[in-house]
């Protein structure tokens, strides 16, 4: 979808880009990190973390709590360089470029995220899901209106909402908020979507709403999720990296055997629920 | 901040299906991008040295206005003990001005310190929640009253009193200016020692009735302890504020240059000094260098107090960990 | 508790706290005295002076007889004047503290000179006033230099209001927007100023309120004893409220006749300046109840 303008928000399919990947990388993994380390300060939170996000299915990462999941969530799209005094060793790849030498504002354009936290803007929803396309200069009342339809058919919200689409976003329950989020990141079409505990702050019902949504987007990108609720992770993800005190990566692997027969007894420990 | 459309390339062959170079890297694309998206940092870094600048400025301009004064009086002449710039021979000694904000202040903050202090005691750690709300709003109006509204006041109801009550010939006495310059000071050492009493985490309090003190007991031998540092700031920001303040000084003080111990005399300030007479002065004559000069120790007197005052709110900050 | 035995010196600590509480709340009344005095002694004694002429006409007869005119019209135009120069600075200045500084050096110089600005004696000001815009840039003494004297004195006070109310936005709205590809100056323009916007007037109402009580900046850089017309450009000298209480006060050639007049004037600039204090006040505890988030 090309504006008068010229600017767009269209991105390739998902397809297209598995074959450039193979093609050119001979590989599936849209990111790839080597040896990633991070530090708050003279705080370590990650240590040489090696792995890849294949780019289908779902990716969840997991671990106890303070184990560094999110922040190497947020190194995906370069959020943590937000807080002062942090640094980053080793390389993120995306799409075979360097991550962490990118432009960041480039890269969030394609890498989009949602919160733990609900955090809709004070604007109405249209505003809210318009956001996104507007900063990459979309301005055609047209163009916004069938992209904010189309994102929150995506997110499963589209059917509550599209009487009222001037109300404030902030009059939306909990779920509807997060599903929002959902929408929200959707609407400048990411090549990759990050979830950091989306329903770490919903109920069971919700819950189960995001997660369906979240298996269907899968279809369409690719998905990390970060989660400390072991069922959920066995429920929605394809994909599981389990981080370890300290920042290290203990386990990565598809769901199914990592979780039937984890190499590291530490990792089974904290399957089987024994600490974390 | 749009991202153009060649952000995006579709020939999957040729290169990688998005262009994330870094704006250094990118050629054209990023040059535009640095004009486009760039140009915040450094300008609003430029916009937020306005401060600083305006302070170069009070700086350099008090220091020249008044360096003519080593000249033309020397240093001994300038702390001498008289001042009469009108008089032949003209003398610049700026003692009784200096001995005049002492006097004033000194008084002022026996006033407002012990008053402040309670005040803010009572915000922070007695009052229910509605009283709190209330009693901070009025500190704050009182803060708001412009000092020539105090300098009236203190001028036209409170120097007539203190003439009847003490049977004095003039009510416009040091004694007049402390009491309202101690008024003026109390709602900003209340507030800042009301600031500093609720940065004391609550576990020293809990800890302290644990043991089975009561609360009076707690503030008395934990908050205030705790908060030391942060109460010292506060006073010292208050005479650094009671220093500075001139019209109500100007209003009631009596304006008489002269060095007293006695608060039942007038006397003439710094700040008032530097109001009265600039307006009879020529500019460029002696006497205007010697007002700056005034203005030079006031300046310094203000920042070394200021200073002084976040050093120890920043020390009770770094000590409880925030 | 456990039962009603209450020891001798337990009584004795009771009594104490009580005693101790009494005072505490003795000298947070000592405030409100202080305030209702003030306000108590300009009511009964202006209010018999406010009328319409008193605001509408200009001083008579030496200053003896008619209104404050000119004055409230010369306060006006010097407040608003401070208030349009500093503003943008002092925006800018809360924008790059909250959104831009990463913590470091200039942070900290910039903290320091606005701390240190905030601690400068207003005469001083007059003095740099008087030397660098009267002076030096040859300003003379007028609206103009009157104006930026004062906006050079409520700057910090503008940039501490919308710092707090630029901090008092939630990280995650900033975060939303960034996480979208928002350049940080789209995500300040369209989601952290849009909601810091009531904070920040808030900090206007109380900068324009201390703007407009201060004599000392602008004795030798703007005021008039007297006019017999309005300013009519910025080179103009102006009459303002009050320096014309202090003039009235402290030179008034008839003490006695006047004296109605002076507390007239009083009541109308300690009126102005607390209620928009209180509406400041209240209005900030209204928009902080009311935030959703």
């Amino acid at each position: 979808m090309v504006t008068q303008d010229g600017a767009t928000v269209t991105a390739r399919s998902i397809d297209a880009t598995r074959d450039w990947l193979e093609r050119n990388l001979h590989s599936t993994s849209i990111i790839e990190t080597e040896r990633f380390g991070f530090f708050y300060g003279r705080e370590q939170a990650l240590r040489e973390v090696s792995l890849g996000i294949p780019i289908d299915g779902v990716t969840a990462i997991m671990g106890p709590s303070g184990c560094g999941k999110s922040t190497l969530l947020r190194a995906f799209n370069r959020m943590n360089e937000l807080y002062p005094n942090t640094r980053a060793e080793g390389t993120i790849r995306f799409l075979g470029q360097d991550l962490l030498k990118a432009d960041p504002v480039a890269v969030r354009r394609h890498i989009g995220m949602v919160f733990q936290r609900p955090n809709p803007f004070p604007k109405s929803i249209f505003d809210n899901i318009a956001y996104g396309p507007r900063v990459h200069g979309i301005r055609h009342r047209a163009h916004l209106a069938e992209l904010v339809e189309e994102s929150l058919r995506r997110a499963a919200l589209w059917d509550e909402v599209k009487d009222h689409l001037k109300k404030s976003a902030l009059s939306l329950s909990g779920g509807q908020q997060q599903r929002l989020g959902i929408a929200r990141a959707l609407a400048v079409r990411p090549t990759v979507l990050l979830m950091d505990e989306p329903c770490s702050a919903l109920d069971p019902k919700a819950t189960d709403r995001i997660e369906t949504t979240t298996r269907e987007l899968a279809q369409e990108l690719t998905v990390v999720i970060v989660t400390h609720n072991l069922q959920q992770a066995g429920r929605i993800s394809d994909h599981v990296a389990v981080l370890l005190a300290g920042g290290v990566l203990a386990e990565f692997g598809s769901t199914r055997t990592v979780f039937a027969s984890p190499f590291s007894e530490q990792v089974a420990d904290y399957l089987s629920g024994r600490f974390g | 901040m749009r991202r153009p459309a060649r952000a995006l390339r579709d020939d999957g062959t040729a290169g990688p299906p998005l262009d994330l170079r870094p704006i250094r890297k990118a050629g054209l694309r990023g040059l535009i991008t640095i004009l486009k998206e760039r140009w915040d940092r450094p300008v609003f870094l430029a916009l937020a040295s306005v401060s600083l600048i305006a302070l170069g400025l009070i700086l350099f301009f008090i220091f020249r206005e008044a360096a003519p004064i080593l000249r033309e009086t020397g240093l001994s002449g300038f702390f001498g003990t008289h001042w009469n710039p009108t008089g032949s021979p003209a003398s610049y000694g700026a003692l009784p001005m200096i001995a005049g904000s002492a006097l004033v202040t000194v008084a002022a903050l026996v006033l407002a310190i012990p008053l402040g202090f309670a005040a803010a005691a009572f915000i922070a750690e007695v009052a229910p929640r509605w009283m709190k709300d209330v009693a901070k709003s009025i500190l704050e109006l009182l803060a708001g009253v412009p000092s020539v509204i105090y300098g009236f006041f203190g001028l036209m109801i409170v120097a007539p009193a203190f003439q009847r009550a003490f049977g004095l010939s003039t009510g416009r006495t040091a004694l007049t200016a402390s009491v309202i310059l101690g008024i003026m000071a109390l709602p900003t050492i209340a507030s800042l020692a009301e600031d500093a009493l609720t940065a004391v985490p609550n576990s020293y309090r809990e800890a302290s009735m644990a043991l089975g003190a009561s609360r009076w007991q707690t503030i008395r031998r934990v908050t205030f302890p705790a908060a030391f540092s942060g109460l010292i700031g506060a006073a010292i920001l208050g005479m650094g504020r009671a220093v500075g303040e001139t019209m109500a000084v100007l209003m009631v003080a009596g304006n008489a240059p002269q060095i007293t111990a006695s608060l039942l005399r007038p006397v003439r300030t710094l700040t008032s000094a530097i109001a009265l007479e600039m307006g009879e002065t020529a500019m460029g004559s002696t006497h205007y260098h010697a007002l700056f000069a005034l203005g030079v120790v006031l300046l310094i007197i203000a920042l070394v107090t200021n200073g002084l005052a976040e050093w120890f709110r920043g020390r009770l900050a770094r000590k409880h960990g925030r | 508790m456990i039962a009603q035995v209450t020891s001798e010196g337990q009584r004795r600590k009771r009594i104490a706290q009580r005693i101790a509480f009494a005072l505490l709340t003795l000298s947070t009344v000592s405030a409100f005295v202080a305030l209702g005095a003030i306000l108590y002694s300009m009511i009964s004694n202006g209010v018999s002076a406010l009328s319409w002429q008193f605001l509408s006409e200009f001083p008579r007869k030496m200053m003896t007889e008619g209104g404050i005119y000119p004055a409230l019209v010369g306060s006006l135009y010097l407040t608003v004047g401070a208030v349009l120069l500093s503003l943008p600075f002092a925006v800018a200045s809360a924008i790059w503290l909250s959104a831009y500084s990463r913590g470091g050096l200039w942070v900290r110089v910039i903290r320091v000179g606005v701390n240190s600005l905030a601690g400068v004696p207003s005469i001083v000001f007059g003095l740099l006033g008087l030397a660098f815009f009267v002076k030096v840039l040859g300003l003379g003494v007028s609206l103009l230099a009157g104006a930026l004297t004062l906006a050079l004195l409520i700057l910090p006070i503008l940039i501490r209001a919308g710092e707090e109310a630029l901090q008092a936005v939630p990280m995650n709205f900033r975060e939303g927007a960034l996480a979208l590809g928002a350049t940080k100056w789209h995500a300040v323009r369209t989601v952290v100023l849009p909601t810091a916007i009531p904070g920040i007037l808030t900090g206007v109402i109380l900068g324009v309120s201390r703007a407009i009580g201060e004599t000392a900046p602008i004795m030798f850089t703007a005021a008039a004893f007297y006019m017999s017309r309005l300013p009519e450009t910025l080179s103009d000298k102006v009459m303002a409220l009050p320096y014309h209480i202090f003039v009235m006060a402290t030179e008034s050639p008839n003490y006695y006749k006047t004296r109605n007049l002076q507390f007239g004037a009083a009541l109308v600039l300690l009126g102005m300046v607390l209620l928009m204090n209180l509406g400041a006040v209240t209005w900030r505890a209204r928009v902080r109840r009311r935030k959703q988030w």
